[in-house]
C-alpha cells in the first residue's frame, strides 16, 4: 500500500493538496461559524457561489465603472504588459551594456543599487509630480520597478558567456554587433527570460497596489471597491483571479525559459 | 625503398617553398600576484613562464602534431597561432605577414566542440560561412555549408541541435565548420580529447580521408602517439613546462593513404614509437616528480 503511493508521486502529491484544501476550507468554515473571525468574514459556500458569479459572467457592462472582472483584468494586463515592456526595453540594452563593459557596469551601479530596493509605493506620488496622470503614473511605477531583476540578469547572462563562444566568433573576425545579436544575446537569453520571469511576477504585485491608490480602473482598483462596498466574497473572488493570473505569467515565462534554453541547464 | 624516395623528393619541394607558418621566438609568462596585499598575505606568487622561445617553420600543406606532457602548454601555443591570446615576446608569421589577431585564414576545432547550442549543426556551419562570406549570395551559402555537412558525414542529422548530437557528431560540426570558411590553415586543440576511444579512431580515420581531399597545413594538439602517428607529416615534441619548449621534430615519412590496421607494418614505425614514448615517458615522470616534490 505504502509502495503504492510512493510509486505514484503525482498521485500522491494530488491526493494531499485536495486533502489539505479541504482541511483549509474546514478551517475557515469553522472559524465562520464558531465568531473567529469577525462578522465581515462569510462562509466558503457563499464565497464560492460569487466567485462563480464573477467568473461565469465576466465581460458585462454596466456603466462606466460598473464593468465584469474580465474588463478589469483585462484592464491591468494591459497596463502590466505596456510598463513592464518598456522596462524590459530599457533593462536588456543597459543590461548588456553593462555585461560587456566593467567601467560601464561601475558607473551605473550606484543608480542600480540605490533605485531597485526603493518601494513602489514610493514611487507612486513621484509619478504623480513628474506626469500628473494617474495612468503614466501607473506605468512608471511598473516600468521602474519590474526592470531591475531583467537589467541584472541580463548584465550577468552577458558578462558570464562561455568564453569558447567568443573565440568562435573572434576568430571568423565577426562584427561587434553581429557577435552581440547573434551570440551574445542567445547566449543570456536564459539568463534574460529568468530575469523577465521575475520581472512580470514584481510588475504583478506592484500593479494591485498602483491602481488602489491611484484608482485606474483594474484589478487593484476592483478590490478595493468591494471592500469599500464590504463584499468580502467578491474581494476574495479578486483575490483568486489575481493570483491566478500570476500563477499563470510564471507557467508562460518557465515555458518561455525552456524554449531558449536548447538542452542548457541555467 | 619507394618510402625514401617519395620522403626525398618531397623534401626537395619543400625546401623550395617558403614556410607558410612560422613562430619566431614565441614566449608566454603569465605574471604572477605581486601587490603589497597578496605579499602580506602571502599570496604573492612567481610569474610563470608557460612556454619559452619556441621557433618552428611549417611548410604549407604538412599535417604537424605537437605532442607533449599534459600542462606543457600546447594549447597555449596553438591559441597565440591563433591569435586569441598574444604571446609575451615573439611573433607568428602566415604568408609573410605577421599575425596580430584572430582571422578566418585559420580555422580552429576546439576540445570541447564549442558549438552554439540556440544553432542547428547546419547553422553552426551557415553562421561561419555568413560571417566570414557576407557578400555571398544566400543559395550559394547554403549549398556550401551542405557540401562540409556531406563532407563530415553528417547529412540526415544537418537539423538537430548540438545537445541532441553524440559527442563525435559535435567534433564533425566543429571540423566542418573550422573548413568550411576554407582557412589556409587549420588548427585543432586536442579535438578528439573527450571522446571514447572508438569514435575517436573513427573521426581519427574522418580526419585522415578529409585531410587527403583538402590537404591543408594543419597544426593539430594531442597527447596521443598513435593519432600523431596517423595523421602527421611532422611530430614535434616539447618538453615539460613550465618554459616549455621544443625537444626535438620528428619526420614521419609513411605513405598516404595511411590506414590505422597497416601503420604498425611500415618501415620505422616501431622505432618512431618508441622514440615517441620515450620521450613522453620520461617528461611525464619529471611533471610528476616535480609535483610531488612540491607537495
Amino acid at each position: 500500500m505504502l509502495k503504492f503511493w510512493e510509486q505514484n508521486r503525482n498521485l500522491t502529491a494530488f491526493v494531499l493538496f485536495v486533502l489539505s484544501f479541504i482541511a483549509l476550507v474546514s478551517f475557515w468554515e469553522w472559524g465562520v461559524q464558531s465568531r473567529l473571525f469577525s462578522e465581515l468574514m462569510p462562509s466558503p459556500f457563499a464565497t464560492a457561489k460569487e466567485f462563480w458569479r464573477w467568473v461565469s459572467n465576466p465581460f458585462y457592462e454596466n456603466g462606466p465603472s460598473d464593468k465584469g472582472i474580465g474588463w478589469l483584468l483585462l484592464f491591468s494586463l494591459r497596463r502590466v504588459f505596456t510598463g513592464f515592456l518598456i522596462g524590459v526595453a530599457i533593462a536588456i540594452p543597459v543590461g548588456v551594456l553593462t555585461g560587456l563593459s566593467e567601467v560601464a557596469a561601475k558607473a551605473l551601479d550606484p543608480y542600480i543599487q540605490v533605485l531597485r530596493p526603493v518601494s513602489p509605493l514610493a514611487w507612486l506620488p513621484l509619478g504623480l509630480g513628474l506626469f500628473k496622470d494617474s495612468e503614466a503614473t501607473a506605468l512608471f511605477v511598473i516600468t521602474i520597478t519590474s526592470m531591475w531583476p531583467t537589467l541584472l540578469n541580463t548584465k550577468f547572462g552577458v558578462s558570464t558567456v562561455d568564453k569558447s563562444y567568443l573565440d568562435v566568433t573572434r576568430s571568423l573576425g565577426a562584427s561587434p554587433w553581429r557577435t552581440i545579436t547573434k551570440v551574445i544575446l542567445p547566449a543570456a537569453a536564459p539568463n534574460i527570460v529568468a530575469g523577465m520571469r521575475i520581472g512580470i511576477g514584481i510588475a504583478w504585485l506592484v500593479i494591485v497596489a498602483a491602481e488602489i491608490i491611484i484608482g485606474n480602473l483594474g484589478m487593484g482598483y476592483f478590490v478595493w471597491n468591494e471592500w469599500n462596498n464590504l463584499s468580502i466574497t467578491s474581494l476574495i473572488s479578486g483575490i483568486i483571479v489575481i493570483g491566478v493570473v500570476g500563477f499563470l505569467f510564471d507557467r508562460v515565462f518557465a515555458l518561455l525559459h525552456k524554449w531558449v534554453s536548447y538542452g542548457r541547464q541555467v | 625503398m619507394k618510402i625514401t624516395t617519395d620522403k626525398q623528393s618531397q623534401n626537395v619541394l619543400q625546401a623550395k617553398k617558403k614556410p607558410h607558418l612560422s613562430l619566431q621566438h614565441i614566449s608566454m609568462v603569465y605574471p604572477g600576484k605581486r601587490g603589497w596585499l597578496d605579499t602580506m598575505t602571502r599570496r604573492a606568487t612567481k610569474d610563470y613562464v608557460a612556454l619559452a622561445d619556441i621557433s618552428l617553420d611549417i611548410e604549407p600543406n604538412t599535417f604537424v602534431s605537437i605532442i607533449g606532457p599534459s600542462g606543457c602548454g600546447k594549447s597555449t601555443l596553438l591559441n597565440v597561432i591563433a591569435g586569441l591570446i598574444k604571446p609575451t615576446a615573439g611573433k607568428v608569421i602566415i604568408n609573410d605577414q605577421e599575425v596580430t589577431g584572430p582571422g578566418p585564414d585559420r580555422g580552429i576545432v576546439f576540445q570541447n566542440y564549442s558549438l552554439m547550442p540556440w544553432m542547428t549543426a547546419l547553422g553552426n556551419i551557415l553562421f561561419a560561412i555568413e560571417t566570414v562570406f557576407p557578400q555571398m549570395p544566400k543559395p550559394q551559402r547554403l549549398s556550401l555549408a551542405y557540401e562540409y555537412i556531406e563532407l563530415v558525414g553528417l547529412r540526415g542529422a544537418e537539423k538537430k541541435y548540438p545537445h541532441e548530437l553524440s559527442g563525435g557528431m559535435k567534433q564533425r560540426v566543429g571540423i566542418a565548420r573550422a573548413l568550411a570558411i576554407d582557412p589556409q590553415i587549420l588548427l585543432m586543440d586536442e579535438p578528439f580529447g573527450a571522446l571514447d576511444a572508438l569514435t575517436r579512431g573513427y573521426l581519427q580515420d574522418e580526419v585522415e580521408r578529409i585531410w587527403e581531399q583538402k590537404r591543408k597545413t594543419v597544426v593539430l594538439i594531442t597527447h596521443s602517439i598513435e593519432e600523431a602517428l596517423l595523421l602527421s607529416d611532422k611530430i614535434v615534441m616539447m618538453t615539460k613546462g613550465p618554459a616549455a619548449r621544443i625537444d626535438e621534430i620528428l619526420d614521419v615519412p609513411f605513405p598516404r593513404p595511411r590506414h590505422r590496421d597497416t601503420l604498425d607494418q611500415q618501415e620505422g614505425y616501431h622505432e618512431l614509437k618508441a622514440l615517441m614514448e620515450n620521450h613522453l615517458t620520461r617528461e611525464t615522470r619529471e611533471v610528476e616528480e616535480s609535483r610531488t616534490r612540491r607537495l
